[in-house]
């Protein structure tokens, strides 16, 4: 087989793409690519991983221009010229080369209240929640979510507004909305609500579209649209 | 000063219902104009429909108040898209809802009076 | 880093930039239309008189041009409350499908429209 042809982002908000030559090797991952890279051509490359089975959610960089997961992308796949181009997620600072601060995207699920607030003790006993009851269904559409980040790095409104929530964030409060366990519902519909949050989305539907997990966070996004709107109609917020 | 996060849910709101009140006006709109440019336009044809008719002008006075809602909060979602936000942005938006409301009523008496 | 074209090159995002240049035209349109309206005031023979100054085919491709920006902002607005007010199917897969059946039906629509009135300006 052809070597590829791999451009890598090097530097950091500045910076440049740098060629290397891999050899094509079958079944190979974008994941294989650089970590070839890394320990072969330019120990200095700075990059992250960790599971390599797209499990993490630590390994998405922009591959040929769109946000993917690179464990679990096949070179066959996104390279059919062999050629790659490989830079660090948009929409978040670069600190070198492909690694991102992901700080901002995570404070932002923080903001959106992502996270459950319970009332009962261990002295209560479970919580019964059928599985075919519709709530359960939304969190189960939406549950599997690793954290990435690929969603919120193809998302447009997040470039044009900087303060966006983002599509990851508003997944998570959506999983959490549909939680009947969970009881600061109030407080979590006023956080997700208006024009930095689940108001702002245009329905690109990239976050769909690019999500590797099959998650559609604007089905969610949608969802939290109409329970804020119709909780402000009520007088509840 | 931005506004506060219950008016740009209203805000958001208002322009989806609108859309949906516009989504009929428009089929409506659409449909009269493939009519009425068979034989070509003529302004005899047109004001022989409108004058006086009471449902067109209520239809289209709905139009006007649906569309001066719906157009200037998409202007402002593009608005601060480009980074141009708060009170100033509010208030040129509420002039261009209030403008094309004005000109719309006026273009809907001069056909129906 | 920001994204290019690659990363928006997909279905839906097309059909955003559509739905946001037709709504941008047509509000710039508006004023327009509600001052050729306005000329009704001041009786029939001004309107005819621009009626029959918009007879120009220049004129008259521009007229198809805004009804067919007319349609398309419609028919994608209703694809967009649909997308927004009916509670989607699941996982992204279905999701997608679905938006993509909508975006059919709405450029089917928007071309039709645009067709019938092409068809009966002829």
């Amino acid at each position: 087989m052809a070597n590829l042809q791999v451009k890598i982002w090097r530097g950091a908000e500045e910076g440049e793409f740098q060629e290397y030559e891999v050899p094509r090797l079958e079944s190979q991952t974008v994941l294989d690519v650089v970590t070839y890279v890394q320990r072969r051509l330019d120990p200095s490359l700075a990059y992250r991983f960790a599971c390599r089975v797209g499990v993490c959610g630590s390994c998405a960089m922009s591959v040929n221009g769109v946000s993917r997961w690179t464990c679990r992308t096949h070179v066959s796949k996104v390279a059919p010229d062999d050629k790659l181009e490989i830079a660090p997620l948009r929409n978040l600072p670069v600190i070198k080369d492909v690694v991102t601060d992901m700080s901002e995207f995570f404070d932002k699920w923080a903001k959106a209240r992502g996270r459950f607030t319970g009332s009962k003790t261990r002295k209560d006993a479970f919580a019964e929640v059928k599985p075919e009851s519709k709530q359960r269904k939304a969190v189960d559409a939406a549950i599997e979510c690793i954290g990435c980040g690929v969603c919120y790095s193809a998302c447009e409104v997040v470039t044009w507004k900087p303060d966006y929530l983002g599509p990851a964030a508003l997944n998570r409060a959506w999983t959490l909305v549909n939680d009947v366990r969970d009881v600061a519902q109030q407080e979590r519909l006023a956080a997700v609500a208006g024009d930095a949050g689940c108001h702002a989305c245009h329905t690109h539907m990239a976050c769909t579209e690019r999500c590797p997990k099959g998650i559609s966070p604007t089905a969610g996004i949608a969802g939290l649209k109409r329970a804020i709107l119709s909780a402000t109609l009520k007088g509840e917020m | 000063m931005t506004m506060n996060t219950r008016s740009q849910v209203l805000l958001w709101g208002a322009q989806r219902i609108s859309a949906m009140l516009l989504a009929v006006c428009v089929v409506v709109h659409l449909i009269t104009i493939i009519y009425a440019v068979r034989n070509g336009l003529s302004a005899a044809e047109i004001l022989g429909r409108t004058r006086g008719n009471v449902a067109w002008g209520g239809f289209y006075a709905l139009f006007v108040a649906a569309v001066a809602i719906h157009a200037p909060i998409g202007v402002r979602n593009i608005c601060a898209e480009f980074g141009w936000r708060g009170r100033g942005v509010d208030i040129l938006m509420c002039v261009l809802g209030l403008t094309l409301a004005m000109w719309g009523f006026r273009a809907v008496w001069a056909v129906v009076s | 880093m920001k994204n290019d074209s690659r990363s928006r090159n997909h279905p839906a995002y097309w059909a955003f930039l559509v739905h946001r240049l037709s709504g941008v035209a047509l509000t710039l349109f508006l004023p327009l239309h509600f001052w050729a309206l306005g000329n009704a005031l001041h009786g029939e023979a001004k309107l005819e008189s621009f009626l029959r100054w918009s007879d120009q085919p220049l004129v008259k491709w521009a007229e198809t041009i805004l009804v067919l920006l007319l349609a398309a902002h419609m028919a994608g607005g209703v694809r967009l409350l649909m997308l927004e007010f009916v509670s989607l199917p699941g996982n992204a897969h279905e999701v997608n499908a679905w938006q993509k059946t909508l975006l059919a039906g709405a450029a089917g629509v928007s071309v039709v429209v645009g067709l019938l009135f092409l068809l009966n300006l002829i």
